[in-house]
């Protein structure tokens, strides 16, 4: 008898990589491409609608993070807000000074803006993280010099989930009168922020990771902070951004944003409980296994471990085979063949970075499909370990 | 990551798993550090590769092309298995993603560090290719 183990459905473990959109979202977003499809910036009926519509979205989500709608701007990307950032402060306040400082393990277009602007005669303090990924306050305070005009440090990682403590970074920098900045790509609408209690004065939250679409973000600017503009042109969202609004996507990353701060409480405790069973099972059941990023401080979708003498990438491919989908911070996954700069920040050996796998949950994964996973898991380890020429345990 | 069919059949089954009790030559490449670290074992009699194993850690495309490389030189003249080359291997497997072909040249490595093993052991003389690819093994760190 042949038994046929054919799976055709799939099981998405890599929420924090991209989102599929909610259905309740792409039901509000409809209307605005075909029926109310005009451009915020004309005068007649058509634009004052998507203008209607516009200002909607910025209320709803000034609201979530306790500030004034005027404070808000939508971008295209968390990308997009994060160059403005780095290289929008920068520009605007050079004659203050040319130090600008960011965490080691902020999201590559971080690394990237800063490293641009070494290359324009700035200089870029990179500050180190504890092995579990925090960012070591007490650099931050040795780091601050009168030449500091930005501190860009992220608010949750996406590879290893850590918060890191957000409130105590922005109390610092506001009573040094220097700019603070937060990528909250990852932990907007999964953990509470509040602009005003955490001293925040520029932060970045991204659409398409909370269930909403593609191709929009938002960059909340503190009134009173001295930026300027990437894009200059017709003069939407206040001069700040100039282009054609994308009324379906921020209407829709509104609309998601709502019901992410709507479910936040429970819907966090339901993940932690899964992936707290996740951690456990896999550190309990399989040897040569490390947690990698805070076991306290985490965000309640990440779970990010190590495997001892397997790669990352071929346990990537092999979970894929069966059905799974997760990431990996493995060199051989990237186009630099390059382990994980997260990883190696907290002081990983490469050839753990490269045994790296991490697992997102969200708002689709069910307690079925994580049984499955740990069920399948140890077999795939085992399997790449007797292909591995190292046997040894740690 | 799009791999061909042929990559992800010998990377799910590979074929020539594993160690050979007294090898007649090993070749090893590759570094932890790098991510891959190939383990190659050969048996060879009448001057043909009567039993070839392997050993790899490593992504998808390094264990798929381990596996391809044995099943190349397995009964084959040490002649025609030090001709073979990563362009053959690669269309074996019905091609590879651009930045995994090095894993190609990694397994082609292995395999002519074993011959050079094998050689040096029995008191053969070296092919000067064979020499000059061990020497920039070496100098690479077996990478």
């Amino acid at each position: 008898m042949i038994v046929v183990v054919m799976s055709t459905r799939r099981i998405y473990m890599d929420y924090a990589a991209t989102t599929p959109i909610d259905p309740l979202v792409v039901r509000m977003m409809l209307p605005y491409f075909s029926e109310k499809f005009g451009n915020t910036a004309s005068l007649h009926q058509e634009g004052s609608e998507a203008g209607i519509a516009l200002e909607r979205s910025r209320k709803i989500i000034a609201k979530i993070l306790g500030a004034k709608e005027t404070e808000v701007y939508f971008t295209s990307s968390a990308t997009e807000s994060n160059n403005t950032v780095i290289k929008g402060i920068t520009w605007a306040n050079k004659e203050k000074g040319k130090h600008i400082i960011i965490s080691a393990t902020e999201h590559d277009c971080v690394m990237e803006s800063a490293k641009w602007m070494e290359k324009q005669g700035f200089e870029v303090t990179k500050l180190p993280v504890d092995e579990n990924g925090l960012v070591k306050i007490e650099e931050l305070k040795k780091a601050i010099k009168k030449e500091t005009i930005l501190v860009s440090v992220i608010h949750a990682n996406n590879e290893v989930g850590t918060i890191n403590n957000i409130e105590e970074i922005g109390k610092i920098c506001r009573e040094a009168g220097v700019y603070f900045h937060t990528d909250a790509s990852q932990s907007f609408g999964k953990i509470p922020i509040d602009v005003a209690k955490m001293k925040i004065d520029l932060l970045t939250a991204s659409s398409h990771k909370i269930y909403g679409p593609k191709g929009a973000a938002i960059l909340y600017i503190r009134e009173g902070v001295k930026i300027e503009a990437l894009l200059h042109g017709g003069g939407h969202e206040g001069g700040m951004r100039s282009a054609t609004v994308n009324v379906p996507a921020i209407v829709g990353m509104a609309k998601a944003a709502e019901i992410c701060n709507n479910e936040m409480a429970e819907e966090s405790a339901r993940l932690m409980q899964l992936r707290d069973k996740m951690i456990q099972n896999i550190l309990k059941n399989i040897e040569g296994t490390r947690l990698n990023g805070d076991p306290v401080k985490r965000l309640p979708n990440n779970v990010n471990i190590s495997f001892e003498n397997v790669e990352g990438e071929s346990i990537l491919m092999m979970l894929d085979q069966e059905g799974v989908a997760v990431s990996t911070g493995s060199a051989c996954s990237s186009r630099t063949l390059e382990p994980s700069h997260v990883l190696t920040a907290m002081g990983l050996e490469a050839k753990v970075a490269h045994g790296s796998i991490r697992f997102s949950l969200g708002r689709w994964t069910t307690e079925k499909e994580v049984n499955y996973v740990l069920e399948i898991l140890p077999k795939i380890i085992l399997k790449l370990r007797q292909i591995s020429p190292f046997k040894t345990k740690i | 990551m799009n791999y061909s069919k042929i990559v992800l059949k010998h990377f799910r089954n590979p074929h020539n798993l594993g160690k050979i009790a007294k090898p007649d030559g090993v070749g090893e490449v590759g570094n932890m550090a790098c991510g891959d670290v190939m383990r190659l074992y050969i048996k060879v009699k009448d001057d043909k590769i009567e039993d070839i194993k392997f050993e790899t850690y490593g992504c998808a495309a390094a264990i798929a092309t381990s596996s391809a490389v044995t099943d190349m030189a397995k009964g084959k003249t040490l002649d025609e298995v030090l001709k073979l080359d990563y362009e053959q291997v690669i269309k074996d497997l019905g091609g590879l993603p651009p930045i995994k072909v090095h894993c190609s040249l990694l397994a082609i490595d292995a395999l002519g560090e074993a011959i050079y093993e094998y050689l040096v052991k029995n008191k053969r003389e070296i092919p000067e290719d064979l020499e000059i690819k061990h020497q920039k093994i070496l100098t690479r760190g077996r990478h």
